[in-house]
């Protein structure tokens, strides 16, 4: 291993996504909760765990929340699930933070106290009045995880309930109600390939005690969270910039989404958890071995996942960059230490 | 492929007639998980691995409840009826393959004699969240197991039916007077669960709206043992029942890519020099499966008594 005092804390608990030197689309499910050492240290541990940008992504989420509140839908028929999902998020988060956060049952009553955020609650599984919130949007209060929950009715999966601030070009709102084919309906090559209906069948026999996870990775002109299918306007414009201007290269964030697949134990939902994590170009480059790994991803990408990606017009700036990183690579060491996403 | 490993203690055991009803606990204090209603543990007993539907309530329960009808030709079921508290088996965690459809605008639940134990976790779950539904519920003159408790739950819900002409009438009635949206479950002895399907067929009810526990096609049958030679190495690996060929491998030292263990991801394929495998994966293409050169080790088995491998 690299000598661990000059990696910061954010490039050493990335989950740097490439264990071979290309990529395509493959059902790239895990058990979930397994740690994965990478060039530059581990991730993967816990199934929720709350990192250094903790806080500042939750007051994010709730200014998106305020500001558009259809990023959240909740359904009656799904309150259930709402509340597997809350006890699934707070008991796994209280397991990677003892020392922080407690979930603790006494008989009916569950009291969460999360010093983090200065929260304690005392509340009863499906009294909303006693929790004083919404079950899902209070789980979104105290997970950085993206939530979408799913049915299984008539041998499909579908879309009823979710809470998602932080998508990376799709909406919620939009794939609402559609079943996991329809919403798999946009991805090249998959469906030729047979990944996605091998993932539904998957998900069909997934059982509560075995939760799973796999990674998914993009690539987005800044450091924001949110670049939701609503948003465009804001976010677009930036990508295109780094299209032109070399110096805009080494912002390029590789954004990797480490997704978990769960069988809810009490009203048999499919919760699917999204955790995004973000690594500038420029801090990418700190870890050769990952700096390596991502050229040769890019070069050997094939065109149609490159467009669906929206990486296509990247691939030659970016390999430019990789290999003679230009003047931004000079501000190396103050970039690995500002990688941190900034919540705007 | 979910087997039986966790050990619990069987905390009470009472009889309503031919049938035992008992009560499983944690041994070391652990709380044991919530599970969906209508789920099935496995228990392993001398004789074989067998299925129980659990009973009790299924939010945070203090111990997992079945009942267990006595069968003459199963060994299973008479090694379990001599247990007595204090005792220790080895059990699965809950498998749910009979889960409640959260949108349906009504549970149409139909149970026939012991079929009545995935049906109790159902009705306490519609009790709860304010489900609507009925129970149509046909047993043999007499006691039965659990009818207490479900009369206690479903009040004027349940309609109660001793004979087979009387079942057919009440059916015919209540299925074809439901709205669109009723799920109707299915629960029973074989026989009646085919009389069932055949008469709702009959009133156009399509076949996706009737679902029935079966205890199948969730969990991977734990298989037949079997050997692997493997061809590289010309070392002899024996595959126990109940154990992946990926786990005997590992175990032998013999170290073979792999990433879902659930036969999805494609990582773990190995060339079969001989013998025929039996495929249990959802990788291969069927033409790949046909040619039978190579098998997903994470998962898939052998038809015969032993598989030379490239290995
Ligand atoms: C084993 C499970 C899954 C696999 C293998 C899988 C695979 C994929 C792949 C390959 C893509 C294309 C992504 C890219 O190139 O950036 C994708 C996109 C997506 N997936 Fe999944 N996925 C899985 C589960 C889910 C679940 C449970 C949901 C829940 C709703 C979901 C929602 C989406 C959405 C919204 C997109 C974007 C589609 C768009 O462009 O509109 N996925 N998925
Ligand atoms: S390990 Fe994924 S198919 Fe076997």
């Amino acid at each position: 291993m690299s000598s661990p005092p000059v990696i910061p804390d954010r490039v050493a608990r990335f989950p740097f996504p490439f264990p071979e030197a290309h990529y395509r689309y493959s059902t790239n499910v895990e058990p979930a909760r397994t740690p994965v050492r990478t060039a530059a240290g581990e991730w993967g541990r816990w199934l929720i765990d709350a990192d250094d940008g903790y806080r500042d992504e939750l007051a994010l989420r709730a200014q998106i929340l305020a500001a558009d509140p259809s990023r959240m839908v909740s359904a009656p028929h799904m309150a259930d699930a709402a509340w597997d999902t809350l006890l699934l998020c707070l008991g796994e988060l209280a397991a990677a933070h003892p020392e922080e956060m407690v979930l603790h049952r006494d008989g009916a009553v569950y009291r969460w106290c999360n010093r983090r955020l200065d929260e304690e609650r005392h509340f009863r599984r499906g009294d909303a009045d006693s929790l004083g919130a919404d079950p899902l949007a209070y789980a979104g209060s105290q997970v950085q995880e993206d939530i979408v929950l799913l049915e299984q009715r008539e041998g499909e999966l579908w879309a009823e309930a979710g809470l998602v601030t932080f998508a990376a070009d799709w909406s919620l709102a939009f794939d609402i109600g559609m079943t996991f084919l329809e919403i798999h309906g946009p991805v090249p090559r998959v469906h030729v390939e047979g990944v996605i209906p091998r993932a539904h069948a998957f998900l069909l026999r997934l059982q509560p005690d075995a939760p799973y996870r796999r990674t998914n990775w993009t690539m987005s002109a800044d450091p924001r969270l949110d670049q939701s299918t609503e948003t465009y306007p804001e976010w677009g414009p930036a990508r295109e910039r780094a299209l032109v201007d070399p110096a805009a290269v080494g912002q390029l964030q590789l954004r990797v989404e480490v997704q978990h697949l769960i069988r809810l134990p009490t009203s048999g939902a499919i919760l699917f958890l999204i955790r995004t994590h973000l690594l500038s170009l420029e801090a990418l480059m700190t870890v050769p071995e990952w700096a390596r790994r991502f050229a040769e991803v890019l070069r050997e990408l094939p065109a149609d996942i490159a467009d669906y990606k929206g990486v296509a017009g990247l691939r030659a700036p970016v390999l430019g960059w990789l290999e003679h990183p230009g003047p931004g690579a000079a501000s190396r060491e103050r970039q690995s230490r500002s990688a941190a996403r900034s919540p705007t | 492929m979910s087997t039986p490993e966790q050990r619990l203690c069987v905390a009470t055991i009472r009889r309503t007639g031919t049938v035992a009803h008992l009560r499983l606990g944690p041994s070391d204090g652990r709380p044991l998980g919530s599970f969906t209603p209508g789920s099935h543990i496995l228990i392993q007993t001398p004789a074989s691995v067998n299925a129980y539907s659990l009973t009790g309530p299924h939010v945070d329960p203090g111990a997992y409840e079945i009942s267990v009808q006595r069968h003459r030709d199963r060994g299973g079921s008479a090694w379990l009826h001599q247990l007595s508290v204090g005792h220790t088996v080895s059990v699965s965690g809950p498998v749910s393959g009979f889960a409640p459809v959260l949108s349906a605008a009504h549970h149409l639940f139909i149970v026939g004699g012991i079929g009545v134990t995935p049906i109790l976790s159902h009705v306490r779950a519609a009790v709860t969240g304010s489900r609507s539904f009925e129970v149509i519920d046909a047993h043999r003159p007499g006691p039965a197991a659990h009818r207490d408790e479900l009369t206690r739950l479903c009040g004027s819900r349940l309609t109660t039916v001793t004979d087979r002409g009387a079942l057919l009438q009440r059916l015919t009635e209540r299925l074809a007077d439901q709205p669109l949206g009723t799920i109707a479950y299915l629960c029973g002895p074989a026989e009646m669960m085919a009389a069932v399907r055949a008469l709702a067929d009959r009133l156009g009810w399509p076949a996706e709206r009737i679902r029935s526990e079966a205890f199948t096609g969730v969990a991977l049958a734990p298989g037949r043992p079997f050997r692997v030679r493997l061809a590289r190495s010309r070392r002899r690996v024996a595959v126990a029942a109940g154990v992946s060929l990926l786990e005997a491998l590992e175990t032998a030292g013999i170290a073979v890519p792999h990433r879902c263990r659930q036969g999805v991801c494609g990582e773990c394929r190995v060339g079969v020099l001989a013998g025929r495998p039996e495929h249990r994966d959802l990788y291969l293409t069927e033409s790949e499966r046909a040619s039978g050169d190579a098998l997903m080790a994470c998962v898939s088995r052998c038809l015969d008594d032993e598989l030379e491998l490239a290995l």
